[in-house]
């Protein structure tokens, strides 16, 4: 490690911890759960771009390893979460093809809904 | 060097780009905007970074291993965000500044 690349790297370090720190602010006070799931994505990206820095850092080529696998895995979370959010939010409508009755008055409730997002 | 200057530069662009992210998740309005600002600048830090990587071990195995995180992430990012976005709109959350007209809230889904 040179005495360039060191102090960089441990300036780039500082610079992706303090962007996590932001991220885990709005993951606590989102005020709705795809503000939730927005701060989940982001901090998963740079715990990749932070696991990259410390692959320089060590030496060790198995970090970048590490990257590809949380790459791989906060993708499948942030698409699971979304369905979730979205399923959540199909849900309060009940199939109900017997009676037109209930057909009638979940139709007329239903723009009232969407405060559903909500946890 | 000139390769460790180069390296340095790339390293701390791509740790300013992740740190304009989270800020930006911080502080915008709504969260279509914060998507706008999680997904471009996350993922162009990240992308950066592991450039810095690839040019710094300068090895087969490893330069594959950073490129293919690299087109993993500009694949996927794309498609989370959709999903993210669609799901957000149709749960129906408070939108800055955006005022729908009275019957798009039916056609739209929300």
């Amino acid at each position: 490690m040179s005495p360039v690349l060191s102090p960089a790297i441990n300036i780039a370090f500082l610079l992706v911890m303090l962007g996590v720190v932001g991220g885990f602010i709005r993951l606590v006070k989102g005020p709705s759960l795809p503000d939730r799931i927005v701060a989940l994505d982001l901090m998963t990206v740079q715990i990749v771009s932070f696991c990259g820095l410390y692959a320089i850092q060590s030496g060790q080529r198995a970090f970048v390893d590490v990257a590809i696998v949380l790459a791989l895995v906060g993708f499948l979370a942030t698409v699971a979460l979304a369905r979730f959010v979205e399923r959540r939010q199909r849900r309060p409508d009940p199939p109900s093809p017997s009676a037109s009755p209930a057909d009638n008055a979940t139709a007329s409730a239903r723009p009232s809904a969407p405060t559903g997002g909500r946890p | 060097m000139i390769l460790d200057y180069i390296l340095a530069a790339i390293a701390i662009l791509g740790g300013f780009f992740c740190f304009v992210a989270g800020l930006g998740v911080l502080r915008l309005p709504d969260v279509l905007i914060r998507m706008h600002a999680s997904t471009k600048a996350g993922t162009l830090g990240s992308g950066l970074i592991l450039i810095a990587v690839a040019i710094f071990f300068a090895d087969t195995a490893t330069i594959t291993r950073a490129v293919a995180t690299i087109l993993f992430l500009f694949i996927t990012a794309p498609v989370a965000a959709h999903m993210i976005g669609r799901a957000a709109f149709r749960s129906g959350v408070p939108l800055w500044r955006t005022r729908l007209e009275d019957g798009a809230s039916e056609k739209l889904g929300r």
